[in-house]
């Protein structure tokens, strides 16, 4: 199927000036220039979490899983293993992918699963009224929190290259064209392919200043240097001062668990013959 | 003598159910039924072991163990003391020279090994030589028996096992049976054959006794099979990914016991809404919580019926033996994916790690139909409200359509809705499909009858103690009455399994009688009950005695 509108008709439910309007932009125009380029979108499955970030999978016309809170990871990595000429690609939230489905992002990199994850990361819960989330910073004052928190945030960056993630990005709802360069350039990678997109959110944590006086570009960064991506990793706890790099932190090429678990196929006939093959040797 | 009953005891670590399953093997082959239970503690090595192999004449395995021994293999001193009271006066006792002190016959294992410079390992094939002399079986059976399952230094085994075979006296004469040898396999292994025939593409699974046995199997079997075989970071992930093999179209089955099962329940959930099917192989220990990991129990029937939020139609069926349970799981599976439902195979440590002789059911599945495709006109509907409740199924990659699966409640599209006519007009549809459930399960065997079909006192039971039931049941002169599928309960079935029962008694390994409630609640009275829930299943002995105490 080619030509389609890539939006439904479902209503739009987002805050004016929320930043799922850019992710949703920059990913809607990757998968237009897919289109021109000939490849159907047929192809291609997004699966969400649940949370404000995960409308998405109502507001985006192509293929979708609309999953539970925490768990785009795992049905995303059985439609791979279920059938590697799929696309997949998870849109999560922060809460979503860090707080209730931290094991599965952690185990998917260390397997180097083909798939993409996009982290709609506003470090903040908008769709249970705001409450602090596992990249808010130190002394978040929230509804759960109302004195200010008492936990440090974590940094997914660092999590993912220590976990063995092959593609590691971060961007910035307020940088659309470099979003969008990161998108398809996680997409394309081989690999598990994460990427961390600040996300402002208008109603719960509008935090554009903050980030604009401290985001740069890691343009004379080498993505090979893994130790240099922790060091660039490192800069910025996602709670004090610190520069806020953005860009690919990390790039390598490595087998995936897709092209390493995927059987070959038997047919009925063949799979007949081993259960009485089986039946014979247990005889 | 048609019925023999051989215990092997020793150590954990000293391959105890290694030699059950040869003991097994020799009954199979001198033509008897076969059923072993290993019993073992949740430990690696250390602790007391034993496995119960019991032969009968009988054309089907006996699939329960009585409480006396024919013959008792101690390697270890604790087999004598912990079980002497199953010692008839004409047991035969055979025991580890210097290890064991008993009254019997002294299997000089450290020398035969010593002359036969064989390695500790091969220790176990003295006492099968032994027992093998002293049950007056042919050479050539154990020959063929050695051959056929000890592929690796089997040379060396038979001449370890043959040398205790000429110093032990044949003592205890088992005469051959009827039974051609038939193929033993544990009731996990008969689950996996049964999804492989019901067209299994995956299998996903994280490791919970008395399940594993089916990841083991299947994995171990992966290459031949053509199975995708995967063991995730915990069940959540487990079910998770099953329900993603679904939506791109290939059939994936989970297992796991209760404390699995309680992380997968937002999955099964998961799976009712978005109208994923899935099988679950749930397998009962006893619990609650960790319970005790290596034994047995019935006491989850409810909380698989009623898991999950919501309501949503789903199928459950418990098989009680070997070859029930290959015919069930591929029958759980076609129908899963036929009615676009959950499915369970409802197990026990007694079917799950038994083993059992099996003879291999027919495959009775009705030819699947087209992918419903054909109809599809316009923008694709995932949850099109239908007279039967099932939707022509698409998956991610069919091409030409767009598929949008959804948690959340939907409309026909999969675009979310709140809406309240619309969602419960989805409510009603999914439950519509309970209907089409039942009407495809008509052809299936759902209620069993057995034991004495006339009698005016009936035994209600599920599950693995079907087998228990019907042997006792036989023997007292009852009716023995037993619903494979417990969801969607076959009400009428039931019904009509007990007309003319004046008194029924359900028989159950949980504390709560959790059929006898079932019943209850579509109207089937239930007069009394016999329960166990000491983790240990009933054996033919004790449950004759407490029948007795209620009939």
């Amino acid at each position: 199927m080619t030509g389609r509108d890539l939006i439904t008709p479902a209503q739009n439910t987002w805050c004016p000036g929320c930043g799922n309007f850019t992710i949703q932009h920059a990913l809607k125009r990757v998968l237009a220039k897919r289109e021109e380029d000939g490849k159907s979108l047929d192809n291609v499955v997004l699966v969400s979490g649940i949370g404000c970030h995960a409308k998405i999978a109502d507001y985006l016309n192509i293929n979708s899983f609309y999953s539970l809170h925490g768990r785009t990871i795992p049905v995303a990595t059985g439609l791979k293993l279920a059938n590697p000429d799929l696309t997949v690609i998870c849109c999560c939230g922060d809460g979503d992918c860090y707080a209730e489905g931290l094991d599965h992002l952690i185990f998917a990199a260390k397997r180097n699963i083909d798939i993409t994850v996009i982290v709609h990361d506003n470090r903040v819960y908008g769709l249970t009224t705001g409450q602090y989330t596992p990249t808010s910073p130190l002394g978040f004052k929230g509804r759960s929190t109302p004195l200010g928190t008492s936990e440090s945030p974590l940094n997914p960056v660092e999590l993912m290259l220590a976990s063995g993630a092959t593609f590691v990005a971060r961007g910035y709802s307020k940088k659309m064209p470099q979003l969008e360069g990161l998108f398809q350039g996680a997409i394309r990678h081989r690999g598990f392919a994460f990427i961390d997109v600040l996300q402002i959110c208008a109603t719960f944590f509008p935090v554009a200043d903050y980030y604009g006086e401290r985001v740069y570009d890691l343009a004379d960064h080498d993505p090979g240097d893994l130790s240099a991506a922790f060091w660039r990793a490192r800069e910025w706890d996602y709670s004090g001062e610190g520069k806020i790099a953005l860009g690919q932190f990390f790039l390598a090429e490595r087998p995936t668990f897709d092209d390493r678990v995927v059987a070959t196929p038997r047919t009925a006939a063949e799979r007949e013959q081993a259960v009485r093959d089986i039946l014979s040797g247990r005889t | 003598m048609d019925d023999v009953t051989v215990l092997v005891g020793g150590k954990a670590g000293d391959g105890i159910n290694s030699a059950g399953t040869m003991v097994a093997q020799l009954l199979n082959h001198l033509g008897y039924s076969v059923y072993l239970n290993f019993d073992y503690p949740s430990l690696i090595r250390g602790g007391h072991n034993f496995t119960i192999i019991r032969g009968t004449a009988a054309p089907k395995s006996p699939g329960t163990c009585g409480e006396k021994a024919d013959f008792l293999l101690a390697l270890d001193q604790a087999t004598v003391e912990q079980h002497n009271n199953r010692l008839k006066p004409d047991s035969v006792l055979l025991y580890t020279e210097g290890l064991v002190k008993a009254n019997g016959q002294a299997v000089p294992v450290k020398e035969i090994l010593t002359t036969e410079q064989a390695p500790a390992v091969m220790g176990n094939s003295a006492f099968i030589g032994g027992f093998a002399r002293a049950a007056g079986i042919d050479w050539e059976i154990v020959d063929l028996v050695f051959r056929r399952h000890i592929p690796k230094g089997t040379d060396q085994n038979l001449r370890v096992a043959r040398s205790a075979y000429d110093r032990i006296a044949t003592v205890r004469p088992v005469p051959r049976g009827p039974n051609p040898p038939r193929p033993l396999l544990n009731g996990n292994e008969a689950v996996g054959l049964g999804l492989i025939r019901g067209g299994l593409d995956a299998y996903i699974s994280y490791p919970m006794t008395p399940s594993s046995g089916l990841l083991h199997f299947l994995a171990g079997e992966s290459e031949r099979l053509g199975l995708t075989v995967v063991h995730p970071e915990n069940e959540i992930a487990v079910i998770l990914m099953a329900l993603g093999f679904a939506a791109a179209k290939k059939r994936a089955a989970v297992g796991t016991s209760g404390g699995g099962f309680c992380l997968m329940t937002e999955g099964l959930s998961l799976a009712g809404m978005a109208e994923l099917p899935v099988v679950t192989l749930m397998s009962q220990r006893t619990g609650p919580s960790t319970g005790l990991p290596t034994y047995t129990g019935q006491a989850d029937l409810r909380f698989v019926i009623h898991a999950g939020q919501g309501e949503f139609p789903r199928l459950v069926v418990a098989p009680s033996d070997a070859s029930e349970a290959i015919a069930w799981s591929s029958r759980a599976l076609d129908l899963a994916w036929r009615c676009q439902v959950p499915a369970f195979i409802l197990t026990d440590k007694t079917l799950s790690e038994g083993t059992y002789s099996i003879d291999l059911p027919d495959r009775d599945l009705p030819v699947p139909g087209g992918d419903g495709m054909e109809a599809v006109e316009g923008p694709y509907q995932r949850y099109a409200d239908t007279p039967s409740g099932i939707s022509p199924p698409a998956f991610a990659g069919t091409a030409g359509v767009i598929v949008k699966v959804n948690s959340y409640a939907h409309d026909e599209y999969g675009i979310t809705t709140e809406d309240g006519e619309v969602t419960a007009a989805m409510t009603k549809k999914r439950l519509r499909k309970a209907e089409t459930l039942k009407k495809n399960l008509e052809s299936y065997p759902q209620v069993v009858v057995s034991g004495a079909p006339d009698a005016a006192t009936a035994v209600l039971c599920w599950g693995s103690c079907g087998s228990v039931c019907t042997e006792t049941g036989t023997r007292l002169g009852l009716r023995v009455v037993r619903p494979v599928v417990l969801e969607p309960f076959p009400k009428s079935l039931l019904e009509a399994a007990l007309a003319g029962a004046t008194r029924v008694i359900a028989v159950e390994e949980n504390a709560t009688a959790q059929l006898a409630g079932l019943a209850h609640e579509n109207g089937i009275r239930v007069h009394d009950t016999v329960l166990r829930y000491d983790g240990r299943p009933f054996t033919p002995e004790d449950l004759a005695l407490r029948l007795r105490g209620v009939i």
